[in-house]
């Protein structure tokens, strides 16, 4: 597998483990944040957070996998 | 009143003729069709994947699940996140095979793949069975949305006959650009209605998002977190339900095959990126849902909170827009939904299962009638039969969740093997069937079609490593 693709697979777990497997550990009200239920929040926070996460893993697969014949067209 | 009715009609008139008139000037074949001719820029891509997703019943439903349900509605925002996630990995490379091979559907890629005209005829025909139940969904959806916000004045079967006649016209003459060209007019009507009230209700009957959550949480607590007031919803179902929907999503013949109308693969890559922004308009679906829990308690209907409470609050015109926002919404994805499942029934079950020498031209023909086809057959159900497929909607994303492990395997394992998918494929199925229909979902807690998605990969991986390495000849590899 490519460097980049490898790299990018981890950032692209993130939403998995905070969305996913995090979430037995933030069931909870308290603490209230912006107003919203603690995981109410927390899955909010991630779902804004993703788009940053995947433009990483855009740019890392970018700077170290050399570009695809199709690119070329 | 009469504004309402005007807004509405106007609305579904309209939409039409700019759904016909995006075909006008194009001349159909297949290609252009089905997938646009692969000329979709990022705007329009970002529209038509949004025009998928949000349907009548993420209104009413998002809505409804708050109100009734409670906490495990915050499924919904977390799925559409993990899908674009891996969409982000998989979508790009499914769109240069398209490319490559000229593909126009999900089973077109399987046969591809795997070279099994079986394979391909097993997917197109799960894939109309789920989609089906799934276009009567929206049909219903509509129905209820124009009946309730025109005070009844238009009555449930004459909005769908009236909206989904003319859906199947603009399919018909303009295939997937109709779709894309509505989904322009669907999505900032959707935003507006969902900004306007998901903002203005809260603030209106609490003051504020937050005073309206303090309020619930004075009353209601548990409402708010995992299992809310389902108590079969707890937390592991959550977990395996968002993982479920999220690797099913793009399993949808409908989602999968418009992903082969972008102009390239980074246009679907950039899409992904900014897709869970999406998202956010749902929160404020859920914030309405709740507002109703306090101020509305006691619908027998949980669907009906959206709607009720936007009867109660505003005045009858604005309720008229959101019907109009409503019938839009359905008229969308039920277009998607009705392209695609006549291409795969002219395409992969007819072409593919019984007359491969048949010329693009003919399967064109085939495909364009099947849309009075299949409109005709969700119609006669959702007016005549409505509660006869209820049991097909309940496996419905669980049946098509059972092709992520093909894709994924096919697209990245060298080693898997025609018959390892074959039999994890069947085995998943199932296994849907056999937990769902014998009543035994969530199963030890967890989302049932989950558990024959995890036995379908295991079954597919497993069964490729015992059999010879190697692919059957006339399959591709995709690196």
């Amino acid at each position: 597998m490519k460097k980049g693709t490898r790299l990018a697979l981890v950032l692209g777990a993130i939403p998995f483990l905070t969305l996913v497997f995090a979430l037995p550990f933030v069931n909870r009200i308290e603490p209230i944040v912006l107003g919203l239920p603690f995981v109410l929040f927390w899955i909010l926070l991630w779902v804004v957070l993703t788009p940053a996460v995947l433009f990483a893993a855009y740019r890392i697969e970018k700077k170290h996998n050399p570009p695809d014949d199709e690119d070329k067209r | 009143m009469n504004a309402a009715l005007l807004i509405i009609l106007g609305t579904i008139a309209g939409s039409a003729l700019v759904g016909i008139y995006a075909g006008l000037r194009v001349k159909m074949d297949l290609e252009n069709w089905t997938v646009g001719g692969r000329r979709f820029g990022s705007l329009i891509i970002w529209l038509l994947m949004a025009g998928e997703i949000y349907t009548t019943f993420t209104f009413l439903g998002a809505s409804g699940w708050a109100y009734s349900k409670g906490a495990p509605t915050y499924y919904i925002i977390i799925y559409g996140t993990l899908a674009y996630t891996l969409s982000f990995f998989i979508l790009p490379e499914i769109w240069k095979l398209g490319k490559r091979h000229g593909l126009h559907t999900q089973p077109d890629f399987f046969i591809r793949i795997y070279g099994s005209r079986f394979l391909g005829v097993l997917v197109a025909v799960v894939g109309i069975l789920s989609i089906i139940p799934y276009l009567q969904l929206q049909l219903a959806g509509l129905g209820m949305i124009v009946e309730v916000s025109s005070n009844g004045a238009i009555p449930s079967r004459l909005a769908i006959i009236l909206s989904f006649v003319l859906t199947c016209i603009f399919v018909y003459t303009s295939g997937i650009r109709g779709s894309a060209w509505v989904s322009v007019i669907k999505d900032v009507m959707m935003i507006v209605a969902i900004g306007v009230v998901g903002l203005g209700v809260p603030r209106i009957y609490f003051g504020g998002i937050g005073k309206m959550f303090r309020a619930l949480i004075a009353q209601k607590p548990d409402h708010l977190v995992f299992p809310g007031a389902a108590p079969t919803m707890d937390t592991l179902w959550v977990m395996s339900t968002v993982l479920l929907t999220g690797m099913g999503f793009y399993m949808w013949p409908h989602v999968f095959g418009s992903a082969f109308s972008a102009k390239s693969d980074k246009i679907i890559k950039r899409n992904a990126i900014i897709m869970p922004f999406y998202q956010i308009p749902i929160l404020l679906v859920f914030m309405v849902g709740f507002s109703a829990f306090l101020a509305l308690p006691g619908l027998k209907n949980g669907d009906l909170a959206f709607l009720e409470l936007v009867h109660k609050t505003y005045p009858s015109w604005f309720l008229g827009f959101i019907g109009a926002a409503g019938a839009v919404t359905a008229m969308v994805p039920a277009s998607i939904l009705v392209l695609f499942a006549s291409t795969l029934l002219a395409k992969n079950v007819y072409q593919a299962g019984f007359n491969p020498s048949a010329s693009e031209a003919a399967v064109m023909r085939l495909s364009r009638a099947m849309v009075f086809v299949i409109t005709a057959t969700a119609l006669i159900f959702a007016l005549f039969l409505p509660n006869a497929l209820v049991n097909l909607l309940l496996i419905g994303y669980d049946g098509v969740s059972q092709f992520f492990p093909g894709v994924v395997l096919g697209l990245f394992w060298k080693r898997v093997s025609r018959r390892g998918v074959i039999c994890g494929l069947l085995t998943g199925l199932a296994i849907v069937v056999a937990l769902v229909f014998g009543r035994h979902d969530p199963f030890l807690g967890m989302n049932a079609g989950f558990v024959a998605l995890v036995v379908n990969g295991t079954v597919a991986v497993g069964i490729s490593l015992l059999v010879r390495p190697g692919r059957p000849q006339g399959t591709v590899h995709v690196d």
